[in-house]
């Protein structure tokens, strides 16, 4: 298989898009979530999408088949939540582990049918590990701004087993992704490192953090630029941002990552911001309109979706930018 | 050309903070520094972080633009306060958009720091100081938890304090961090030592300029790496003088920042602007911090009192007292603070159920930190005595009360103390300073001591270790005969099937002499010990439980390894028969050589010596030495790790010195002879003694002979060069000329005993240490203002010399007084001649021991030599046919001679 690294040189690749969106549309009910192995499961389980890696996996492998035949290079794995943090929620701490490695397992097999298929166009696999639903450097306690509901160790610990479980499943990439308090960013990132080193392995690392709002920050404060710096230090494949905002509202940040970073840009945006219904309604047309700013600009070079994006829009991006050359990388001097 | 590719210094808080070579000076905050701010730590022990967020928060409104972090005290949790302040810190965007500093000595502080902070921060600091190993280990987090690192220019060997040291340090640093961490080179910032100037040592003229220098060499020399810098330490002599300070820092930067110092601690309110400073002032302190004249510190200083500083004035701070129980019972045996001691432990035994919860509790809490604090070097040896001195009187309060407890409840046991250890100076010895600092830092962690004392025959050591049920015996001893009582009881502990460790301290012994004469006798753990701090490790790693058989295992490999090493090592030397050294002794021309005739031959007695005339002759530097403070007198009180200490102990030793002088609290007395001499018989010396102590009495008189031995070197050397005897320095008979030699014996000791007893029962062990550090201190003084007396007076060969303290201590003067014992003649049989000779014993009362050494300890002895060419040597090691040359000329049994002669004698 040719290196990612290699082919990032030679053109843009594209990342799939919104897994929930997709899986919406089957409307599970709570049967269906549980499936015949969790039938008796003594707590609520629909809505526990990294739950149908086990209980619906064919569902599953069905979204990933959809985005790879839309163009995408890359797709997530469906383990945005699969970490024992996470997973408290439902009481599912000890199924981590599995969870993680079956979702990657999915996810590679439809990959290497694509693979198969169109040797030029090697498909990949990206373990993704969402922020989890605690925050290391935020209270959740608004009078008490001291208090810390999860710790860095806490969160390195959960980390390192849903890394172990996904590579193990056959991730080729891992993606610490929806960063909205960047020390539990922090804590991933540097769960990764000790299974690099525990297993002497490389692994690409992609990160993508979410500017929450028009502030122009993350949830937990930073600015792009103070984003960038705070993860830096970890040799990594790509450095972007993704979620809760529309193509558009990406761009000044995005040139800020691309203006100062010697590693690959990526971007997945939602499909505009959600309307009164909490739907997204940007059309694959209106999106690719708007990336076309990025890739006039040479602002990136993996994009994808989030949100409410569907293998329509999909499409409609790797059409879109397969006209356009990728952002240089290794720039010669940082301009500042 | 290729042109280095820029990498600059990022850092974040919620902002960016990007290094340029265009970005002005870095300022970084210091107020939120325990350690610096009197005001920050009262805020962080008082909890009142609301107030103390402002101190930060003041800080960045002032231009911060990285606030460093400490809370590195005593009396604090550091690491619990370091995340809360952090989390809190965090929560202000106000305050968390600049970077943070996370500044401790203690990685688990500085890890816990990195484990709460989004940003990209700055760890202060780590350093080769423990080894590559741990250095390594801790780039290598440092980097995984994503953060910049200063590296002080510390290793191994010490504190970079010159040029090529900095040089030296920062180059390996890099070295390791970039080839083997893999740490990016542009995230290294170089503390490079920012030391006072202008403090009158001649060693500290080039402080500034060798920063500065070092500076500029590693902006050239390594590639992307800052250079920091503590800058209020560069004017530290001029403490109390802030317009010459303001006017230091200002000119300091100015050139330290043109060399390449990116970054620095400067508080801004203590810094003048560099085009403001008055031009002749300025003249002043360019001179100073360049070292542009030879009298440059003078003319700042004479200028210094021109210029108007305002003294802070100091007051006692009581506060503290109206903290919580535990904080002042804490604070008082940190501080060793013993005026509130017995009202707080009465506060506390009202309170407790049982007295001994006291002890156990209110008192051990506290003894734990200063075990802590000592441990990790953030106290030091004058101060833990203090705290015991705290420890015991607050103790003694108590027993009353336990005792009536157990009275009350007679099936209550004892209560189970870490362990017991007995202390003993061996037999024939008498000193026990080195011996009394270890037994109070070991009560101080709360083992029981069995203290025997001093001259402790071996048979008394074993019966006290039974009858106590000891864990573990420690000897000491600091004469070299005492070397071989150790090797005896040794032997005695073996042979009575003993289980207990053994440890070994004081100044002659060695881990050598510990692993190859006496580790072999004694199946046991033997130890050698000579510090304190690591005392305590040692009884520690001893008597834990778990831990106890591996320890001692690895100890007795340890030994045996270092004991074949050492052998194997001894091997190789060689050595010439004593026939061949005598031919190829120092040869003075003794046609041409100037002897002078003592202007008054024959013995006098000092009655009465006025100590007050001692005082300029004391050399502090062993002082400081005794109580394990390590630095030269005066540039220790000055010293950036252990100066505030060694300036409070050498103020309680001043003042202590002031009470004896007032009080007559010592006597000293001494005695010295000028006699006719020549060398007979290559190493020999005869002495005529025509005895007559009081000038006309109408005594007999009658001239005897004596002979003193000296001992030849014998380890081959280099072609031309000699080896050397005492001998060699006397005229021989057949040159046919007549010379002199002198001996002495001074002692500022009498009284030192019943004082440190007096102390002693007091509890007072500090003052009581303290009293022999001192009387040791006069003695030796006395010896060097009698050997001035003796030049330039009495013996009078040398009527011109004007010498300073520092070059008496320098021994830069003509003629030698060598101390039998000490490496020249390490023979001590030789005391006894010399006690014979002056009548030592009758006439001032000072008294050989069985092991001769000398009674009381604060007495020094030796000989005089006043030929020019006269030097110090060290005998080194000799071969068996000097020893039975030796024990044939002193007409003694060989082996007598091989015992006394032991320690210098090599193995075969």
């Amino acid at each position: 298989m040719k290196d990612i690294y290699k082919i990032l040189e030679e053109r843009i690749l594209v990342l799939d898009g919104a897994m929930g969106t997709m899986l919406q549309r089957h409307k599970f009910t709570e049967e269906d979530f549980r499936g015949e192995r969790f039938k008796d499961w003594p707590h609520p389980l629909q809505g526990n999408n990294d739950l149908l890696s086990l209980t619906q996996p064919e569902a599953i492998a069905g979204v990933h088949r959809k985005y790879f035949a839309a163009g995408a290079d890359i797709v997530e794995t469906n383990t945005f939540s699969g970490t024992t943090i996470a997973m408290a929620d439902y009481h599912m701490e000890d199924l981590v582990y599995e969870l993680n490695y079956d979702s990657a397992k999915i996810a590679k097999a439809v990959a290497d049918e694509f693979t198969a298929m169109e040797p030029d166009k090697p498909r990949f696999v990206a373990g993704s590990m969402g922020p989890t639903n605690k925050t290391a450097s935020m209270s959740p306690d608004v009078n008490d701004p001291g208090f810390r509901a999860i710790s860095f160790d806490e969160l390195r610990i959960a980390y390192k087993l849903q890394a172990e479980a996904l590579l193990d499943g056959g991730a080729d990439i891992l993606l610490v992704e929806t960063i909205f308090d960047t020390l539990n960013a922090k804590a991933a990132l540097f769960a990764i490192e000790e299974v690099k080193e525990e297993r002497d392995i490389e692994v690409p690392i992609m990160v993508s953090g979410t500017i929450t709002d028009a502030s122009g920050r993350t949830l937990s404060g930073q600015t792009a630029e103070a984003f960038l710096i705070s993860i830096s230090h970890i040799p990594i494949l790509s450095v972007g941002f993704n979620c809760a905002l529309g193509a558009d509202q990406l761009v000044p940040h995005l040139e800020v990552l691309s203006g100062r970073t010697e590693h690959a840009v990526s971007a997945h945006p939602n499909a505009g911001l959600p309307n009164a219904f909490g739907e997204y309604d940007e059309s694959p047309e209106q999106m690719a309109e708007q990336i076309k700013e990025y890739v006039e600009k040479g602002l990136v070079n993996i994009v994808g979706g989030c949100c409410g994006t569907t293998p329509e829009h999909i499409t409609a991006i790797a059409e879109l930018v397969r006209e356009y050359d990728p952002r240089r990388l290794r720039t010669e001097s940082v301009s500042l | 050309m290729s042109e280095i590719e820029p990498k600059y210094l990022k850092l974040s808080g919620l902002e960016p903070l990007v290094v340029t070579p265009e970005s002005n000076f870095i300022n970084v905050g210091e107020r939120t520094n325990v350690a610096g701010s009197a005001k920050f730590l009262r805020l962080i022990k008082e909890e009142k972080f609301e107030e103390a967020l402002d101190v930060a928060r003041h800080q960045v409104e002032g231009g911060a633009q990285i606030i460093d972090i400490n809370m590195d005290d005593g009396l604090i949790d550091g690491k619990e306060a370091m995340v809360k302040f952090l989390n809190l810190v965090i929560a202000e965007p106000d305050i968390a958009r600049v970077p943070i500093m996370i500044d401790s000595s203690k990685w688990e502080i500085i890890e816990a720091g990195l484990q709460v902070v989004q940003g990209k921060c700055v760890v202060n600091s780590i350093s080769l100081k423990e080894g590559e190993e741990q250095f390594i280990r801790q780039a290598k987090l440092i980097k995984r938890y994503g953060a910049a690192v200063i590296v002080m220019a510390f290793d191994e060997v010490g504190q970079a304090d010159n040029y090529d040291r900095r040089i030296e340090i920062s180059k390996r640093s890099y070295d390791v961090l970039v080839g083997k961490v893999g740490f990016s080179p542009e995230d290294i910032i170089f503390d490079l030592n920012i030391f006072p100037v202008a403090t009158g040592m001649e060693e500290h003229r080039r402080n500034a300029l060798d920063f500065i220098d070092a500076t500029r060499w590693v902006r050239e020399n390594l590639p992307h790496c800052s250079v920091s810098g503590g800058v209020s330490n560069v004017s530290f002599s001029f403490r109390g003088n802030n317009p010459v300070r303001e006017a230091m820092h200002s000119v300091f930067l100015y050139h330290a920042i043109k060399a390449g110092m990116n970054m620095g601690i400067v508080n801004p309110t203590m810094l003048e602007v560099y085009d403001d400073i008055p031009k002749d002032l300025l003249e002043r302190v360019e001179d100073v911090i360049l070292d542009r004249r030879e009298d440059a510190t003078e003319r700042l200083l004479d200028f210094a009192e021109s210029v108007v500083g305002k003294a802070k004035e100091s007051k006692v701070d009581l506060s503290w007292r109206d903290d919580p129980l535990q904080e002042r019972i804490t604070r008082a045996l940190v501080k060793g603070i013993d005026q509130y001691i017995t009202e707080d432990v009465e506060e506390a035994r009202a309170g407790a159920n049982k007295p001994i919860e006291v002890i156990e509790g209110h008192l051990m809490t506290g003894m734990n930190v200063v075990g802590d604090l000592f441990g990790s070097g953030k106290m030091f040896l004058p101060q833990v005595v203090k705290s015991a001195r705290v420890m015991k009187k607050a103790v003694a309060y108590l027993l009353p009360y336990i005792e009536e407890e157990k009275l009350l409840n007679p099936q209550v046991g004892d209560s189970e103390g870490a362990g017991k250890i007995l202390m003993a100076t061996v037999k024939g010895d008498v000193h026990d300073i080195g011996k009394n600092i270890v037994s109070v830092v070991l009560a101080c962690n709360n083992y029981d001591i069995v203290d025997l004392g001093v001259m402790v025959p071996p048979e008394k050591i074993i019966a006290e270790a039974i009858a106590n049920k000891v864990d573990i015996i420690g000897l000491s001893g600091l004469i070299t005969p005492s070397l071989d009582e150790m090797v005896h009881l040794a032997k005695e502990m073996e042979r009575k099937s003993f289980e207990v460790p053994l440890l070994i301290g004081g100044a002659t012994t060695s881990k050598a002499h510990t692993a190859v004469k006496i580790d072999p006798q004694y199946s046991n753990a033997v130890v050698h010990v000579n510090d304190a701090s690591r005392a305590v490790t040692v009884v520690g790693d001893l008597l834990q439980k778990e831990s106890s058989p591996g320890y001692k295992k690895s100890i007795k490999a340890d030994y045996e390894v270092f004991r074949d090493k050492f052998l194997n090592r001894g091997k190789q030397k060689e050595y010439k028969p004593i026939r061949e050294a005598r031919k190829n002794k120092f040869q003075i021309d003794w046609n041409s050589s100037e002897i002078v005739r003592p202007r008054q031959l024959g013995i006098q007695v000092i009655e009465e010596m006025d100590l007050q005339k001692l005082i300029d002759f004391i050399d502090w530097t062993p002082f400081f030495r005794s109580w394990e403070l390590h630095g030269k007198y005066p540039a220790i009180l000055t010293d950036e790790v252990v100066g505030e200490q060694a300036t409070e102990l050498f103020g309680d030793a001043q003042k202590m010195l002031e009470k004896v002088l007032r009080e007559e609290q010592l006597k000293a007395q001494g005695i010295f002879g000028l006699f006719p001499a020549n060398t007979i018989n290559d190493d020999d010396i005869e002495v005529i003694v025509d005895d007559v102590i009081d000038q006309g009495a109408g005594e007999d008189r009658t001239a005897k002979k004596f002979v003193f031995h000296t001992l030849r070197q014998q380890l081959k050397r280099r072609e031309g060069v000699a080896d050397y005897a005492l001998s060699d320095f006397i005229a021989p008979k057949e040159s046919g000329k007549q010379d002199y030699i002198g001996c002495f014996c001074v002692t500022t000791g009498f009284g030192t005993a019943e004082l440190a007893k007096v102390y002693e029962e007091e509890l007072d062990d500090y003052s009581a240490i303290m009293i022999k550090a001192l009387a040791d201190r006069l003695a030796e003084a006395f010896a060097e203002f009698l050997h001035k007396e003796v030049r330039t007076g009495h013996w009078g060969y040398a009527t011109n010399e004007n010498l300073s303290n520092e070059d008496l201590i320098g021994e830069s003067y003509k003629g030698i007084r060598p101390a039998p014992g000490y490496p020249a003649c390490p023979d001590h049989l030789e005391k006894l001649t010399i006690w014979e000779l002056l009548q030592v014993e009758e006439r001032i009362g000072v008294k050989l021991t069985e092991g001769l050494a000398m009674w009381p300890a604060a007495s020094v002895s030796g000989y005089y030599f006043g030929n020019a060419e006269a030097r110090y040597f060290g005998l080194g090691k000799i071969k068996e046919d000097q020893v039975a040359d030796f024990a044939q000329r002193k007409g003694i049994p060989m082996a007598k001679a091989t015992k006394w002669l032991a320690p210098n004698i090599a193995d075969e």
